[in-house]
């Protein structure tokens, strides 16, 4: 039967947000091509997720081991590498996530399926896989089409979709055997780390000052904390600025730093990688300077001011000053 | 200990104005300043503080025309040893996959403890090609690398994971890892650095030399069979604060005020 795998990402017994972005995109294409959605679920002890999965999906397809308790490329490979083989779904869906960034390449290379990586949308039209995807730094939409083949493999971009949550079904659960473990590299799991105190707790602040790239040097800092001073900001920033050092990571807004949802948001000199955007999409107000006026952030911004920011930040904190 | 370095020239983007060409297959690259992928500098600036720290040699690789010796230039600049270039320009219409083989044909003949990528390039961003090439060799591998600290035969390597976790793994070695930004600082290379690194001599090589047929590496051994780019509609939801910088900034002011800043 034709149909359409969504493999589930979860971590430490918590499904993560992505599963039900691609349930919902699994679940329109499936009801476009006539065809069902199966969730396919590796871990250990994961009946929990089991049950929100089975109210999105026509199918569970559940394989249990200790071995699959937490990601690790090794074990997922070889167990999802013997799954679609044997299953030839049409579609399978994986999240552009660090674990799905790190298992699709090698298994569309053991699985011979065309792979697509971070896309934001995806059709299956006739024997072909069309999908939308960015290139060029975010400034570029690039349509593409697959060569014809029994099954394709798409990661998805977080946060494209919205969450499928609840769609009143009621799939049933299949145990997949677990399969004797071959071709392993002997990459081990050992632990996860969250990062230590922080100076201050930028998803607690209600404007945010927020600087990038566009700021140039870290001289130019203490120019934005004094504007942030002025109208009662917390200065965070985007990625650049937390890899140079310039602020610590813990300023960082962003997939893998914060997510945030000021009353203000301020981007400063921040081209607004969807990385960057899925962190402050959903602050009230957007207000991005930037002198690229085709830069990514006036897509989310509410206001956009077209300029340098180290020109317009001095006189814009002249005016609070002076009122 | 010995390293390898896959690197890549891309156009700098960021303060370009892109344009589509006719055919709207590809930007138009006539205007474009080149440069060394963002990822890349990172992974080759951690292959050479590995060297530095564990003693070894580190090979950068490249695969384009020859315009791409800059990047190998650079490299060397940073402190790598010997670059190869895979001059061809079969690989212009290559996915990923193509890519990987091609890098494929030149580090399998290699001996090597690391082979280092960036996760992505900032032009395609499949962020394929370093795992692809991983897979074709048969190695473990670790993605979205924050951090390697070398073992006796093996590595922990720190991967970044969503919301400012990281997750720790241990590869034994040889590996192949996938460098995210940050991982540390790269020196800067001045244009005597790269005078300096004139006389080494690049080592070329092509697809014949490597093997690789047509129907494996270039557009026919593409998975993509049509490309059509478009520029998006940017600033659609924004309204644009226009007229002098005074009057931006009055406006932007009260826009401030007005969704609850300090007055």
């Amino acid at each position: 039967m034709e149909n359409i795998f969504v493999i589930a990402e979860h971590r430490q017994g918590e499904i993560r947000d992505i599963t039900f972005e691609m349930l919902n995109l699994g679940n329109s294409l499936a009801k476009e091509n006539d065809m069902t959605v199966t969730s396919v679920l590796l871990g250990k002890d994961t009946g929990d997720i089991q049950e929100k999965l089975q109210k999105a999906s026509d199918r569970v397809l559940v394989m249990d081991a200790p071995e699959l308790a937490d990601y690790n490329a090794d074990y997922y490979l070889a167990a999802l590498e013997g799954i679609i083989k044997e299953k030839t779904p049409r579609l399978v869906l994986i999240g552009h996530t660090s674990a799905g960034m790190d298992l699709a390449p090698p298994l569309s290379v053991r699985t011979g399926a065309p792979l697509a990586t971070d896309c934001m949308d995806v059709r299956l039209t006739g024997d072909t896989l069309e999908a939308t995807r960015q290139v060029f730094g975010g400034k570029i939409n690039a349509e593409l089409s697959l060569k014809p083949s029994a099954t394709y493999m798409v990661t998805v971009r977080p946060g494209c979709f919205p969450d499928a949550g609840d769609l009143g079904k009621s799939a049933e659960t299949d145990t997949i055997p677990v399969p004797e473990w071959t071709n392993l590299r002997g990459r081990h799991f050992l632990e996860y780390l969250t990062s230590e105190t922080e100076d201050v707790d930028i998803a607690a602040a209600d404007i945010l000052v927020s600087v990038g790239r566009g700021i140039g040097k870290p001289e130019n800092i203490p120019m934005v904390e004094e504007f942030a001073t002025a109208i009662g900001a917390t200065v965070s920033c985007s990625r650049p600025v937390a890899d140079k050092e310039w602020l610590p990571k813990s300023r960082q807004v962003g997939v893998s730093g914060k997510t945030v949802k000021p009353k203000i948001y301020i981007a400063l000199g921040i081209s607004g990688a969807f990385q960057h955007q899925a962190g402050m999409k959903n602050a009230d107000t957007i207000i991005a300077v930037n002198t690229d006026a085709a830069a990514p952030i006036f897509s989310v911004a509410h206001y956009g001011i077209v300029g340098d920011l180290l020109q317009v930040i001095p006189v814009l904190t002249e005016k609070f000053k002076n009122a | 200990m010995n390293i390898v370095v896959c690197v890549k020239q891309v156009p700098e983007v960021s303060d370009a104005d892109l344009e589509i060409n006719r055919k709207g297959s590809d930007i138009d690259r006539e205007d474009l300043e080149f440069e060394i992928n963002e990822w890349d500098n990172y992974a080759v600036e951690e292959a050479v503080r590995l060297k530095e720290a564990h003693g070894g040699h580190v090979t950068v690789i490249t695969l384009g025309d020859e315009d791409c010796e800059d990047v190998l230039r650079q490299s060397l600049a940073m402190g790598a040893d010997e670059a190869i270039l895979i001059d061809e320009d079969g690989f212009e219409m290559s996915d990923a996959a193509g890519i990987a083989k091609g890098l494929h044909g030149v580090v399998k003949d290699l001996s090597f403890d690391i082979l280092l990528t960036g996760v992505q390039s900032s032009d395609n961003s499949w962020g394929q090609v370093g795992l692809i090439l991983a897979e074709l060799l048969g190695l473990p591998y670790a993605s979205l690398v924050v951090g390697i600290e070398m073992g006796d035969g093996k590595a922990t390597v720190f991967r970044e994971l969503e919301s400012d976790t990281q997750e720790k793994v241990e590869l034994p070695l040889p590996a192949a890892m996938t460098v995210q930004t940050g991982i540390n600082t790269p020196r800067y290379v001045s244009i005597l650095g790269i005078k300096k690194v004139r006389k080494i001599k690049i080592k070329e090589t092509d697809a014949d030399e490597l093997n690789l047929s047509e129907d494996e590496i270039g557009a026919e051994g593409s998975c993509v069979t049509s490309r059509k780019l478009v520029i998006p509609s940017i600033g659609g939801a924004a309204e644009m604060l226009t007229g002098s910088l005074d009057d931006i900034c009055n406006k932007a002011a009260q826009i401030i005020q007005d969704k609850g800043g300090l007055v």
